[in-house]
């Protein structure tokens, strides 16, 4: 789509380099074009920079809390400080990186490329989502240097609402505020599958990225509200001493329990969810070859997102819970380990006569299976309940959930980057120094947390300013584990944005993957499709698994394709 | 107590059950991330796209997937009757206990031994005997956890919970407060001591010459005005208390329930709430005019009279 009478202005910042091409990037120039826009994909950018600089921010706190506890003694940070950084790290990984993290950058990006669509359903709503994500990641941010909070990320009442001083309201709103940049996201992506796939782009042909941010924006549109109306109920609380959950005031502490853990453990899964989607794009393309067991991967992502929902008692087993409810919670909690593994096997057999190869997005993706798997394999030792009630608040979950969370979400993430990087920027980075991060981050992490299982097993709790001297190894190691992960975090930072300058121009296919957001150049035109395109195949149709084959194989044993 | 180690020490009836289930979710673990990380090693160089430029399709079937679905499912439902059974254990005292009571606020414990000893921060048990605490919190959650017993349980405000466990090696041990209870969060710890029987008995019979918590509580019984009512007379305005804890008591408004520590605790703060059959709710509240110590003695002076040590008389 080269032009010839280009706006005067527009050529200004771009170097005469052959034709020019428009894109979603240089369409338009100025802060206000990017901040006022309604495109899906420049949306897309608005939430990977806001979410980057939140993790960076979460990320500084924690290397505070490990600095703390590199020796037993509190010598750092007073104890109220202390309790203040962790919540805060709580606090912004949780609800202003992990959970926005996929969804936001790369299912605005690609939820409307993959399905062929030109946007998403709803393009005002999502730029809406993003300055309501602002609003409340500002209000949060503002409680934070106001003097922050010390109730740790989960809330606990009567804590919360009696006994904390500190910004507890305002946090508590910046949270809810930003929720609703959940839902619209949720909605969005919800509407958009239904409504907006291209002609031939049946349920069973879309990529499993699709999938698993339908199953998540399931979890965002029914789990988020629960969590709205507990922080609201929470602030009547606090400033109408209205007794809800405080016992003094009439209340139940535990209600609090249930409420936030109705939502905050279905959380988990919006976190992991869009990873296991990128996942399967991953091993799929990497491997050349149809992913393995599609539907049973698809239909996993919906048993997640279902069976996430009826769990939430497992944080509870030692809170009082009556133990014929901790019977039910456990029991259920282990068959969310089925839908999981089933993704974990088809993975691997997805390698199984593959043509496989070791580009970056891949490094990163076998660096998320062996960091889900031991966080996936732990979480079990935490659904059993004469387990938990020993391991239960000590370091053993802190470790089981930064595997899942830290190791699982964010090694997605960081393959998400490297993959679609190329599509979004148009730009290839160096392949050698993404190796080497990703190495450098798996060692970094499991020398971090891997010696918090051990001190979990051991006694030590969570939450622990100071702690007795026998730990001090354990931790220490962790320490040392953290400083390496930290540079492993920042050495992507660095290239990725040497790559927008220096970096090579990518083709459109740089990966030679399947898929319609491969099709199209690199960058994506505004309109993302010069012609709405027309799917007529299977999905991940590499050389050598041909429709012609598919449909005999299919005739076998499959009902056949609508 | 304080050396390094890569276990942690066990010390109660519940550690070797726990330690066992432990390893073998160990066993699990390592399993399935060995062999899938192998067969994706395996995989991974063995069709390198050097060595296998074009995949090979191959299809999933079911009985594949139903395979390596149930199989995981078994082993996690073993594992879960395992853990269920143990946790039964652990929520199923023995008849026969040593009763302590607890009291967690910010941030210390306040232990109160039944023959009258007191201690803070620091638990002393006989070893190879039943310990049953019974727990409540004057301000925000806490939670009561002695690693080396396997056992843990949340401490809440506004009711009792229990926690049972035999020691079975004299020494000391660490105990910590687990539920995030505000700044001193982690330094609201102590020692657990379990000692011989007969060390024990020195123990709590020697130091501060006092009252047992039931001789504290018949006092507070007169003190308070209880005795008013709560008398054998007939045409006593309150039910007679002895012979009726540990039975279940007829409500005039709700099914019977069981006399325990919490139904106590309920009838003094909050005593419309179940009402004795037969009785008028004319039992003015006590809410705010007793404090958790003493409500622990006015229950441990109930318990004495109740239906294990009296005669029985009134049980119903």
């Amino acid at each position: 789509m080269s032009s010839t009478t280009l706006e005067p202005g527009a050529v200004l910042d771009r170097p005469p380099r052959g034709s020019k091409r428009e894109n979603y990037l240089n369409v338009k120039h100025g802060l206000k074009s990017w901040l006022l826009t309604i495109d899906h994909k420049r949306i897309g950018i608005l939430y990977l920079i806001a979410i980057t600089l939140f993790f960076f921010l979460g990320g500084a706190m924690a290397v505070g809390i490990r600095l703390e506890l590199a020796s037993p003694q509190g010598d750092m940070f007073s104890a109220e400080t202390y309790n203040k950084l962790f919540t805060m790290h709580g606090v912004v990984m949780v609800f202003f990186f992990l959970i926005p993290s996929i969804p936001a950058v790369f299912g605005n990006f690609l939820v409307p490329m993959m399905i062929g669509a030109r946007d998403v359903a709803f393009p005002r709503l999502n730029l809406l989502s993003w300055y309501v994500y602002m609003t409340g990641g500002t209000l949060s941010l503002t409680a934070m240097v106001l003097g922050g909070v010390d109730t740790g990320w989960t809330f606990y009442a009567p804590y919360s609402t009696t006994y904390a001083n500190g910004w507890v309201i305002l946090t508590g709103v910046g949270i809810f505020v930003t929720g609703f940049s959940s839902i619209l996201t949720g909605l969005n992506f919800i509407v958009t599958i239904h409504k907006m796939r291209a002609p031939g782009l049946t349920w069973f042909r879309l990529p499993l990225f699709i999938w698993s941010h339908y199953a998540t924006s399931l979890i965002m549109i029914l789990g988020t509200p629960v969590v709205a109306i507990t922080i609201l109920l929470l602030a009547v609380e606090r400033l109408f001493h209205i007794g809800i959950f405080d016992p003094a005031l009439g209340g139940d502490p535990v209600l609090f329990q249930h409420l936030f853990w109705f939502y905050s453990h279905p959380a988990v899964y919006i976190m992991i969810l869009p990873s296991m989607g990128v996942m399967s794009e991953l091993v799929t393309c990497f491997s050349r070859k149809r992913v393995f067991g599609y539907k049973f991967i698809a239909f996993s992502s919906l048993a997640i997102a279902v069976l996430g929902f009826l769990v939430w008692g497992h944080h509870m087993f030692v809170s009082s819970q009556s133990i014929y409810a901790g019977m039910v919670f456990s029991v259920l909690s282990m068959l969310v380990a089925i839908p999981s593994a089933v993704k974990a096997f088809n993975w691997t057999a997805t390698l199984y006569k593959g043509s496989v190869s070791y580009q970056a997005p891949m490094i990163y993706a076998f660096g998320f299976l062996g960091l889900f798997l031991i966080g996936g394999l732990t979480g079990l030792f935490l659904s059993t309940l004469g387990t938990d009630v020993h391991l239960h608040d000590t370091y053993f979950v802190v470790a089981h959930f930064h595997f899942i969370m830290v190791g699982g979400a964010i090694m997605g993430y960081l393959g998400a980057i490297h993959f679609w990087w190329p599509k979004m920027t148009g730009r290839m980075y160096s392949e050698g120094w993404a190796r080497f991060a990703a190495l450098v981050i798996f060692i970094g992490f499991y020398l971090t947390f891997f010696p918090q299982f051990v001190l979990g097993y051991l006694g030590m709790p969570r939450r622990y300013h100071v702690y007795p001297e026998e730990f001090q190894i354990l931790n220490v190691l962790s320490t040392a584990g953290a400083s390496i992960l930290g540079a492993g975090y920042l050495i992507p930072m660095v290239y990725l944005l040497v790559s927008l300058f220096k970096g090579k121009k990518a083709s459109p296919n740089p990966w030679d993957a399947k898929g319609l957001e491969w099709q199209t150049p690199s960058p994506p035109p505004t309109e993302n499709f010069p012609s709405t395109p027309v799917v007529t195949e299977s999905p991940y149709n590499y050389p050598g698994m041909e429709d012609e084959r598919d449909r005999r194989a299919d005739s076998e044993h499959a009902p056949a394709r609508a | 107590m304080s050396e390094f180690s890569l276990f942690p020490e066990s010390a109660s009836t519940f550690a070797g059950q726990v330690d066992l289930l432990f390893w073998l979710l160990v066993a699990v673990t390592v399993f399935f991330t060995m062999a899938i990380s192998t067969a994706v090693l395996i995989f991974a160089i063995k069709y390198r796209r050097s060595k296998s430029p074009v995949a090979e399709p191959a299809r999933s079937t079911l009985v594949l997937e139903v395979t390596w679905s149930v199989i995981p499912l078994c082993i996690a439902l073993f594992i879960f009757a395992w853990g269920a059974d143990i946790y039964m254990q652990m929520n199923t005292p023995p008849d026969e206990t040593l009763d302590i009571y607890i009291t967690g606020k910010q941030w210390m414990w306040k232990i109160q031994h039944p023959e009258g000893k007191r201690e803070i921060n620091d638990l002393h048990i006989p070893v190879g005997t039943p310990v049953k605490l019974t727990m409540t919190s004057e301000d925000t959650i806490h939670s009561f956890f002695i690693p080396a017993f396997r056992t843990k349980m949340d401490v809440l405000p506004g009711r009792y919970t229990t926690q049972w466990f035999e020691a079975t090696k004299t020494g000391e041990y660490h105990l910590f407060c687990t539920e995030y209870c505000g700044t001193k969060h982690s330094e609201m710890i102590g020692t657990v001591y379990v000692m011989e029987p007969d060390e024990y008995d020195a123990w709590v019979a020697g130091g501060v010459a006092g009252m047992t918590a039931a001789e504290a509580g018949e006092q507070l019984f007169s003190g308070l005005g209880c005795a008013t009512c709560h008398n054998p007379n007939s045409g006593a305005r309150g039910p007679h208390l002895v012979g009726r804890f540990g039975t279940r008591q007829a409500l005039d408004n709700g099914p019977a329930v069981l006399f325990d520590e919490e139904y106590t605790r309920e009838s003094i703060l909050n005593p419309q709430a179940k009402v004795t059959a037969g009785y008028k709710p004319v039992m003015p509240s006590f809410q705010g005019q007793i404090s958790e110590d003493n409500l622990m003695r006015l229950i441990a002076y109930i318990k004495s009279i109740g239906a294990d040590t009296a005669s029985g008389e009134e049980s119903e």
